[in-house]
């Protein structure tokens, strides 16, 4: 195959692009800032509760996919950004962007394949 | 024979903040950052999650402080900012034809922040104690 990844790229960029677009800004309020702000008890993220909706392989299967897209979103939205602010060195930039995506990506399945032996 | 074009001089760094059009344009792409930022966050808490109680429960006493509830509220205006220009492009991204008629590109970006509400409220129900 003559070999470009673009596709491939842009197909995690414009999925976590989606992604991020409905679910982002409910997540983000609900779970960092909801509680701290008194508009949801504290209860509502509660250890065992949290854990206990994870507990089914295709919950914990559905938040691997949402962080997953949104991180290589991010990842590859960051990159084509330096360029615009000047940063020139684009293998670097594209080395520590995919990379922390990939990182992340790994911790991420990582800590849910945990928590499904917890319980 | 060779011409030297008149090249003006444009700051590499800077040149966004000249147009308002620039700069929402930028505000566009770093959404990203903040996005990424917010999510290797919850990439942590799902790690201190799997390490157990004490853990979690120290994960959350510092993204539920001061600077954590300052970062998130930074996060989540570019998250707004991303998912409000992410649905306004949806039109030229994917245009849509019923029964031979051209959907209006308002009725498509309108279907898509139903379906914002529809998941944020679908969330918030999964978060309620």
């Amino acid at each position: 195959m003559a070999g470009s990844h673009k596709p491939i790229v842009w197909g995690l960029f414009a999925g976590g692009g989606t992604v991020a677009a409905f679910v982002l800004p409910a997540l983000i309020l609900l779970t960092s800032l909801a509680v701290p702000l008194g508009l949801l008890p504290a209860e509502s993220l509660a250890y065992e509760r949290v854990l206990a909706a994870l507990q089914h392989p295709l919950a914990r299967l559905i938040v691997f996919g949402v962080v997953f897209l949104m991180i290589w979103h991010a990842a590859h939205r960051t990159r084509i950004t330096a360029h615009d602010f000047g940063v020139r060195q684009d293998a670097l930039v594209m080395w520590l962007c995919y990379g922390i995506a990939a990182v992340g990506s790994v911790v991420a399945a990582v800590a849910l394949l945990r928590l499904g032996s917890t319980m | 024979m060779s011409r030297r074009p008149y090249i003006r001089p444009v700051d590499r760094a800077t040149w966004w903040l000249r147009q308002p059009r620039y700069i929402r344009y930028m505000m566009r792409e770093v959404s990203a950052v903040l996005i990424g930022a917010y999510v290797l966050l919850l990439i942590v808490g799902l790690l201190r999650l799997s390490q157990g109680e004490a853990e979690y429960e120290r994960f959350l006493d510092g993204a539920w402080g001061n600077l954590g509830v300052a970062f998130s509220i930074v996060a989540m205006l570019f998250a707004l900012y991303h998912t409000y220009s992410w649905f306004q492009v949806t039109p030229k991204a994917m245009p849509l034809s019923l029964a031979g008629k051209r959907v209006s590109g308002l009725a498509i970006v309108a279907a898509h922040w139903v379906g914002f509400a529809v998941v944020s409220a679908a969330l918030l129900a999964l978060m309620r104690v």
